[in-house]
């Protein structure tokens, strides 16, 4: 995604976001779904976040920086490393107004899911670990 | 292992499909922590002599003290072998007295790896979280392939720094060698110092922040525009690690990817119409 998406709820609205010729003809969009390159406004931390960083003995958000909240099939969703998939946002919580607001839910909660016995990457562990 | 994996019908389910279900609320889990990880206290601190062992060895010794709970742990002697300190998937003070080899804290998720001396070619390659820190030199494909976290050397590094980088940070207190961000993806890196000829060659996106000269820029790499947000971003994070930039953050030179080569699915219309 470049600077061209500038309504934060573009892709909610239109789960397609075929703006250019190029996207119509080839029926896909091209490119990220928000913008990788945003750098986090520290000023919207939230207090769960501030407890996991102390807990990692860290002074920032470390690899949290990367995570931002994408759309995938129209759903606000946040893409899980760990299991290689959208990770999609329960319709009934509700999404902050702007895009900075939107990334800082979206960490809170794949720390959330990523820590937990529900994730898959607790099965595969399980079954593979080595040691 | 295959008979463990066999007994959870990992090997008999259906994968068609893309969409999985896990039913998860937000609400229940409050856990910082991975449910394996090791329970460690930072307060709890262990020593040991790397000299007489095997990276191997090394790379057991270390699991052992997490296993007792030391949440602080210093590696004297590494004594520059490979492959040390890798693996680590959780948090941990590690102190290493000395320098590395080759591959080293390579596949870490978590530690904070503070490294005195200089490190080999692709130290921190694929490191997912956390932060390393070395005081001297580094080798070339500096943190090559990474994913997040913050990988800082405040010397001089090699050619091809962060190639492949997906994500995380990484800073460069001195110059950089030819082709640093080469097929970049994501992420940020910083060279307070020189850098090299085609600097972010073929990347696809991320940020490149230079304080000295290029040498010259890669294809489809060009010149970007500072917004108020990276500067704050920056100062922050050259604060966090005691460096500077030469002429200040706002002097950062910005490049990031034109994007004139996003055409890795152009052939895509003309196989269907051969399909067809």
């Amino acid at each position: 995604m470049s600077t061209k998406t500038q309504d934060v709820d573009k892709f909610i609205k239109d789960a397609a976001g075929l703006d250019t010729k190029r996207e119509q003809e080839i029926g896909q969009h091209i490119g990220y779904r928000y913008d990788v390159n945003l750098v986090p406004d520290y000023s919207r931390i939230t207090p769960f976040l501030e407890q996991y960083i102390e807990m990692m003995g860290w002074d920032d958000l470390n690899w949290l920086e990367d995570v931002h909240m994408g759309y995938e099939e129209g759903r606000p969703a946040i893409f899980d490393r760990n299991c290689n998939g959208w990770v999609t946002i329960p319709p009934e919580l509700k999404l902050p107004e702007d895009q900075q607001g939107r990334d800082m839910l979206a960490r809170e909660l794949l720390i959330k899911f990523q820590m937990s016995k529900k994730h898959p990457l607790w099965d595969l562990k399980r079954a593979y670990k080595k040691f | 292992m295959a008979q463990r994996s066999m007994q959870m019908g990992m090997h008999t389910e259906k994968l068609s499909g893309k969409t999985q279900q896990r039913f998860f609320s937000p609400t229940e889990e409050e856990n910082f922590l991975y449910p394996d990880g090791y329970d460690v206290d930072f307060n709890k601190r262990a020593e040991f002599d790397a000299g007489p062992l095997s990276p191997q060895e090394i790379n057991l010794k270390l699991r052992e003290l997490m296993g007792q709970g030391n949440g602080t742990i210093v590696m004297h002697n590494p004594g520059a072998k490979h492959s040390v300190a890798v693996g680590l998937l959780q948090r941990l003070n590690l102190h290493i007295k000395g320098s590395l080899g080759y591959f080293g804290c390579g596949l870490i998720d978590g530690p904070n790896i503070s490294i005195s001396g200089r490190v080999g070619w692709s130290c921190a390659e694929n490191m997912l979280s956390g932060r390393v820190v070395i005081e001297k030199n580094a080798g070339s494909t500096f943190g090559a392939a990474i994913r997040g976290g913050d990988l800082v050397c405040k010397g001089d590094v090699g050619a091809r720094v962060g190639i492949d980088q997906k994500g995380g940070t990484i800073l460069i207190g001195g110059r950089a060698g030819a082709f640093c961000g080469f097929m970049m993806q994501r992420g940020r890196m910083i060279i307070l110092g020189d850098a090299g000829k085609n600097l972010g060659d073929s990347m696809y996106d991320g940020t490149i922040y230079v304080g000295g000269k290029i040498a010259g820029l890669g294809v489809d790499a060009v010149e970007g525009e500072m917004t108020d947000l990276e500067v704050q971003w920056l100062e922050r994070k050259l604060k966090m690690y005691g460096l500077e930039a030469p002429n200040g953050v706002k002097n950062l030179t910005k490049i990031v990817a034109g994007k004139q080569l996003w055409n890795y699915d152009n052939l895509e219309p003309t196989e269907k119409k051969i399909v067809l």
